[in-house]
């Protein structure tokens, strides 16, 4: 049972490198993750819609990380394809939040450096840089960036759609910032320190 | 009158100008009383999750926390935006389930003097607050021009009616509640079947071949249908089919021009506010031509006018001759 484990690791009777991959990835999962419950169904993966583009189906996925294949894991693409459409969780007959799992996931993959392309994490953390600064997202300032670091080619392509953007204001050039952005820092500073499973 | 915190988001600002604008127009007609909630931050929306959980998951319950202390008696917090509404649901939801994540989050809130209890907000998404508390005979009271002959195709993508922690919708992939406000403008309202698929989401930004063929799979359904306008619930799909459909027409050779607007939007037309106070004319596939079917002009703002010189933009040897240049492009330019 997820909770038990759970338990037994806050308790300090098991340690966390202790635990079998699939037990480390369901318990660094927000909600109770259901994990351990797949039953190989195969309703994940004839779900998603963008399955084409993934290296592993969800369920195959579930399988290496029931067999230990952590490398093999981290390493694939499936969950940085996962656009976060919950079809999967809706029609998974044992409730498994395969979501979630895909987010721990990634987060894994950062911490090991595992990760094949790095334009997804890339994109991902100039996000939380720009949140981490202003308190708010900053469109322009994120997409600047990301196009030219990842995508300059398609900089001509997008010039008419983002003056569109800029000049309807539905971009604004400049950040805006939180007024109480040092009570947030402190509060991010302390949640760093902190992990679901230790 | 119904009171509810407001917890607008980051593109309610800025990309989904038309949104908000079109949210505080209907708002006084329906009743509807909303108070921002003061110095909210970014929810973090489908990235920070992804790289570090517990600063993901303080990130959001700032904002509940915050919202807790400036709720005085309000019945809940209110969210127009999917991915917004899905993250304050889901923090609050698995705050509660998973009482570990709960403590680690408030040890992370005590840092900036905040404590949030799970359960204590009531998070809900626009569209449920117009269906459930202020009903579709308000609505349909409130109807002066019905969009008779607007064939619209109802899209909410996936974070509205998914996961839904608290069972509110009537169904996970085909919920009709968006059909329902929709029909009660008047409009022609498509069974559309692909109301709930994903717009692409971040994969506009990252994978753009994978968003495209989303994107297109909408479009070509849509365009099946005979959609006039698409209609929807969240700013993200918005921004994906109507800054993207460009770029993934140009991928795929296809000339699809599929104006889509926020329901909001569509609500103010039929109870008689003009177009541009909604926000109309800020969508870059423009939704003019639909609109002028059933009798709806969006005015045209004025462009800086260039002036007409033949051949390329060059500094004009004209000029050189002294006033006689000058005179010649004005001619030029008659």
């Amino acid at each position: 049972m997820p909770q038990m484990t759970d338990e037994r690791v806050h308790a300090g009777l098991i340690h966390e490198e202790d635990l079998s991959l699939l037990n480390e990835v369901s318990i660094k999962t927000a909600g109770v993750s259901r994990l351990e419950m797949c039953i190989q169904c195969g309703s994940c993966g004839g779900s998603c819609p963008v399955a084409m583009d993934m290296d592993h189906t969800p369920r195959m996925l579930f399988a290496m990380l029931r067999a230990g294949m952590r490398d093999e894991v981290l390493r694939s693409n499936t969950p940085w394809m996962c656009v976060s459409c919950y079809h999967c969780v809706v029609r998974c007959p044992q409730d498994v939040l395969i979501a979630d799992v895909m987010y721990t996931l990634k987060g894994m993959a950062i911490k090991a450096k595992l990760y094949r392309d790095s334009t997804p994490p890339d994109f991902s953390q100039t996000f939380v840089g720009m949140v981490e600064n202003y308190g708010r997202s900053f469109e322009f300032g994120l997409a600047s960036r990301h196009y030219l670091t990842h995508f300059p080619l398609r900089l001509p392509g997008m010039a008419g759609m983002g003056l569109g953007l800029l000049t309807k204001k539905r971009m604004h050039v400049k950040p805006r910032r939180i007024k109480n952005i040092d009570q947030l820092s402190a509060i991010l500073e302390k949640a760093k320190t902190l992990e679901l499973a230790s | 009158m119904n009171e509810y915190l407001l917890y607008p988001g980051c593109s309610m600002e800025s990309s989904a100008r038309a949104y908000m604008e079109s949210l505080l127009a209907i708002a006084e007609p329906l009743g509807l009383n909303l108070k921002e909630i003061t110095d909210w931050n970014c929810c973090g929306a489908t990235e920070y999750v992804g790289i570090n959980l517990i600063p993901a998951y303080s990130l959001i319950a700032r904002n509940l926390a915050l919202a807790a202390q400036q709720k005085n008696g309000m019945k809940a917090v209110v969210a127009p935006c999917s991915a917004c509404y899905l993250n304050l649901a889901k923090a609050d939801h698995y705050m509660a389930v998973r009482p570990m994540l709960g403590d680690k989050v408030n040890d992370a809130l005590a840092a900036g003097g905040l404590h949030y209890d799970p359960g204590t907000l009531n998070i809900r998404h626009l569209l449920d607050v117009i269906i459930n508390d202020i009903g579709l005979d308000t609505v349909k009271s409130k109807v002066t021009h019905p969009l008779h002959g607007l064939r619209v195709a109802p899209y909410l993508g996936c974070m509205v009616p998914r996961p839904d922690y608290q069972n509110r919708w009537s169904d996970h992939e085909h919920p009709t509640e968006l059909d329902d406000v929709l029909k009660a403008l008047g409009a022609d309202v498509i069974d559309f079947p692909m109301k709930t698929s994903c717009c692409g989401g971040h994969m506009t930004q990252i994978g753009p071949e994978t968003a495209f063929e989303l994107i297109r799979r909408l479009m070509y359904e849509a365009d099946q249908y005979k959609a006039d306008i698409m209609a929807t619930v969240c700013p993200m799909c918005q921004l994906n089919l109507d800054a993207y459909q460009g770029e993934a027409n140009r991928f795929f050779g296809t000339n699809y021009k599929m104006p889509i607007v926020f329901f909001t939007q569509l609500m103010g037309l039929a109870f008689g506010i003009p177009a541009e106070k909604l926000g109309f004319g800020l969508e870059l596939v423009s939704a003019r031509t639909a609109l002028k079917q059933i009798g709806v002009e969006v005015p045209i703002k004025e462009e800086p006018k260039r002036r007409k010189v033949e051949g390329l933009p060059m500094p004009p040897r004209l000029l050189l001759k002294g006033n006689n240049g000058k005179k010649r492009i004005k001619e030029a330019a008659k």
